[in-house]
């Protein structure tokens, strides 16, 4: 199958929903009125990316998963491709191991998101947008504001976010995440969500403990 | 109904209506690329720009805007002015500058609206986008760069056409027009794309490069490749016909066309009979009128009227299919008949062998009943008005000899014809359904009709239909939905064997000794008798020509004035858009000169005269265009024992769409169609 966006890829011949994508899919399907099933869509989408993660260790939606998600879903298989090339959560290549997801939008520019992209390049040899490292293992996108903008910058690491990041801790990501390890998400800087650096300015005097 | 003033002018408009479609009630034109009136309003292409006072002050979308009793709006303000130059000037940003080597240029919404609208310069310098063309089978050609949204051949092919190929993919700067995964289109009414599409991104491909809108010569006329009757514009070059596009006719074909219709025009150049011939030892040689004829007046000569035959074609218009009965008439033969594939139609009264709902009828329809009939591929435009209906209404939609998807839901009664003596018995949900209709539809099909059961077929629908109610004094819901353009005319005008005449089946096999085919060629020509001498008088070297023993050449329907009887038994005129070939002649006219020669002159000498003749025959050939409905009082069924019904399955006559008659197998262009759909899935060009 030859798809039109001018990809160099192989897409797998054949794709089905396992027990576990299958047990998901069921159990979002009945969030919505019968006759409804296409509300479904977006979840289902993200349950076979997940399948194809499990599967092959890279987190794309083939052309033929989108079709069984049409199949499953009722949809004709053109309002599937719509609405997983329209959400760039979804990949429509396959992706490296770790997905490396640099936002760049203005807060996280300001607060040096050009130095966490240089340092990603720098460690995985990555030279452009949405390109795979020639070993596979990470890939690099540019996104949009990802809503975290009071601890930024922002790297998001598939569905995680690693935030108050800085070129080294960048690069100490990395390699933990090359050495198989999954550092904690959150806040790199060390602080408690996103309250100010430091530990809290106010309302200090408060104990909000419950009562014992 | 709310009352508005828009440029000074108040009309009153039914509740619901648009500002976009008050202003045209007023007579105002209001330039849009997205809104069409046939298709659900998407409002994202920004053109109908309007202000109205005492909203906010912005410019309004009046294509989604809905009235409101005493708005006033502007279509020619400031305001309005600017903004659509804004729009326009957006819209230009990533069109190319390629006019002059693009097919839409001269017709082109664009290219009109720039100048009314537009700037006259571009305030643009950087890069265009650029985008990959799709290969969408080999209809429709597409230049993708030109594309600007509008979104109008999705929402076509998704809702009027019901198969839904085409979508928007990817966001912003990226999103794409196109099917994602490459294949061809897989409706019969994808052409239409091509009408509705404001731009050149999509044009026809057989038509690529051509000619200019200017250069044609556009003619009227009536399409013949199906039954439906759709209303068409023929546009020739000189001796060339380039293409077909159809006219507006809501009663009809509203303002849509079928693939095999639209693109089929390329078998009007091939295989065609330039001249006469005559068969000599066995052989065909090139002969002169004179010769032709003089060869069939010697063959005709000692021949009683008993032996000789004629039978008339699909395409055949109703001018020569009744020149042709009267000349047999004045040979004393009543040996006449149209109904080549045998179909066991019951001419005695009218509505035995029409479509008598009426195609615009079918949206008032509230339950239907298929019966050995495909109308996806017998006869697209019809198919797409009953899929109106469903989308409007939901009805429930019974079928006899289910196949393939109609693009709408269908009950699968099963295949049986004996599943008609069950819903008349009242047995199964469909039966109740039919019953509590009222106004339900029975739709016979010619697959139903063409086998040895078909005349009890035939009573049992009637029988049925008198039953659930179908037939009352003012609903009429018994329908026989016809293939050939030229059957129902044939009816009317009573072509069909006299007292003691012979039946097609029974010309073919001997009956006769001398066989006059009028264009019919969908019968396997070695079942005529070694002995019988056929006369072919037609437009294509097709099967009937192959078994000849003078061939004379007729005209195609473009190529004659010629009037066509639709299914619903609607008469309607085409006219002649360019000359038939070499010594082709009107077919009229040939039998009208043949006559002479054997003294049998025909009383016509003029086409009107020949229509005169037709009005009295059938005064329905007097009320060109025109269609009367009628209810049913009388319930006296057709001939036929509605309870001999057979066990075989019942199916659509038509199993190929793209290839049905002689112009279409001609054609390269249905050819490729054919391979297109049974790969369905195209490799790279």
């Amino acid at each position: 199958m030859t798809a039109s966006n001018g990809s160099a890829f192989e897409q797998p011949a054949s794709f089905a929903f396992d027990a576990e994508s299958e047990a998901e899919i069921a159990k979002i399907v009945a969030r919505y009125p019968e006759g409804r099933q296409a509300s479904a869509v977006i979840p289902a989408l993200y349950i076979a990316q997940r399948q194809m993660k499990r599967q092959t260790g890279s987190a794309w939606v083939p052309v033929k998963a989108m079709d069984a998600v049409g199949a499953r879903l009722g949809m004709a298989p053109i309002r599937v491709y719509e609405v997983c090339t329209f959400y760039f959560m979804f990949n429509t290549k396959p992706v490296g191991t770790y997905h490396l997801q640099v936002c760049t939008t203005t807060p996280c520019w300001l607060r040096g998101s050009d130095q966490v992209t240089e340092a990603c390049r720098k460690a995985t040899g990555i030279k452009g947008w949405g390109e795979t490292s020639e070993d596979g293992v990470f890939t690099m996108t540019e996104v949009e504001c990802l809503g975290a903008c009071v601890n930024a910058p922002i790297l998001q690491v598939d569905d995680d976010f690693y935030e108050d990041m800085d070129a080294e801790k960048v690069t100490a990501l990395l390699a933990a995440l090359r050495r198989g390890e999954r550092p904690t998400p959150g806040s790199m800087a060390g602080r408690q969500t996103s309250a100010p650096d430091g530990g809290p300015t106010t309302l200090t005097s408060l104990n909000f403990a419950p009562e014992a | 109904m709310p009352k508005l003033t828009i440029d000074g002018i108040e009309v009153e408009v039914p509740a619901g209506s648009t500002i976009l479609q008050a202003a045209e009630q007023a007579g105002i034109e209001i330039p849009r690329f997205c809104y069409h009136e046939r298709l659900s309003i998407a409002g994202n292409c920004r053109m109908c720009l309007v202000e109205v006072e005492k909203t906010p002050p912005k410019p309004i979308a009046s294509c989604g805007y809905p009235v409101a009793e005493g708005m006033v709006v502007h279509t020619d303000s400031p305001m309005v002015r600017k903004g659509r130059r804004g729009v326009m000037e957006f819209l230009l940003i990533n069109h190319p500058l390629d006019c002059p080597i693009c097919d839409q240029g001269g017709e082109c919404d664009l290219q009109d609206q720039a100048m009314g609208f537009g700037a006259d310069h571009s305030r643009y310098d950087e890069n265009k986008r650029a985008v990959p063309d799709k290969n969408l089978g080999p209809l429709v050609k597409t230049s993708m760069n030109r594309c600007i949204h509008c979104t109008r051949c999705i929402r076509f092919i998704t809702e009027v056409a019901g198969v839904p190929d085409l979508g928007a993919t990817a966001r912003g700067e990226h999103m794409e027009v196109g099917t994602y995964v490459e294949k061809a289109l897989g409706s019969e009414l994808s052409g239409n794309i091509i009408d509705l599409c404001p731009v050149g991104a999509l044009t026809s491909k057989p038509y690529a490069f051509v000619a200019r809108p200017w250069e044609l010569a556009k003619v009227d006329s009536i399409d013949v490749l199906d039954a439906v009757g759709t209303n068409v514009r023929i546009d020739a070059r000189g001796t060339e016909v380039l293409r077909i596009l159809p006219r507006i006719n809501e009663d009809v074909n509203e303002e849509w066309l079928g693939d095999k219709s639209r693109f089929s025009i390329d078998g009007l150049k091939r295989r065609r009979l330039d001249r006469p011939w005559v068969r000599e030892g066995g052989k065909l040689r090139a002969a002169t009128w004179d010769e032709a004829f003089a060869a069939i007046a010697a063959k005709l000569k000692p021949l009683p009227g008993d032996r000789i035959g004629a039978i008339a074609g699909d395409l055949v218009d109703a001018e020569s299919v009744l020149a042709l009965k009267d000349l047999l008439a004045s040979l004393g033969s009543t040996n006449v008949d149209c109904r080549q594939d045998g179909a066991r139609l019951d001419a005695s009264r009218r509505d035995f062998y029409c479509f008598n709902t009426s195609i615009a009828g079918i949206e008032e329809a509230d339950a239907i009943l298929l019966v050995g009939s495909n109308p996806r591929r017998e006869a697209p435009v019809l198919n797409a008005r009953i899929r109106k209906a469903w989308l409007a209404s939901g009805l429930p939609i019974g079928m006899i000899g289910t196949d393939g998807d109609l693009t709408y839901p269908v009950t699968d009664l099963g295949a049986s014809a004996t599943i008609l003596t069950d819903l008349h018995a009242g047995t199964g949900d469909f039966a109740k359904i039919l019953a509590a209709a009222k106004k339900p539809m029975i739709v016979v099909g010619q697959g139903a009709l063409a086998r040895p059961d078909g005349s009890a077929i035939l009573a049992a629908a009637w029988r049925l239909a008198a039953q659930v109610g179908a037939l009352s004094r003012d609903w009429h819901g018994f329908n026989v939905l016809h293939t050939a353009a030229g059957r129902v005319g044939a009816l009317d005008l009573g072509f069909v064997p006299g007292p003691n005449g012979k039946t097609a089946d029974a010309m073919l096999s001997g009956g006769v000794d001398l066989l006059w085919l009028l264009g019919a060629d969908e019968f396997d020509p070695s079942r005529i008798a070694a002995g019988t001498f056929v006369v072919y008088q037609g437009h294509h070297g097709d099967a009937g020509a192959h078994r000849a023993d003078v061939i004379l050449p007729g005209a195609a329907y473009t190529e004659k004035s010629g009037t066509y009887v639709n299914t619903e038994g609607r008469a309607q005129r085409g006219f002649m858009a360019v000359y038939p070939p070499g010594e082709a002649r009107e077919d009229w006219t040939i039998l009208r000169a043949f006559s002479a020669v054997i003294g049998k002159t025909l009383p016509y000498d003029t086409i009107d005269a020949l229509r005169k003749r037709m009005e009295q025959v059938n005064p329905v050939f007097g009320r060109i265009g025109h269609l009367a409905r009628f209810g049913c009082s009388d319930h006296t069924g057709p001939a036929g024992d509605p309870s001999v019904l057979s066990d075989s399955p019942l199916g659509s006559s038509i199993r190929n769409y793209y290839q049905t008659d002689p112009i279409s197998r001609s054609s390269p262009t249905m050819a490729a169609c054919v391979d297109a759909q049974s790969v369905h899935s195209l490799a790279a060009e």
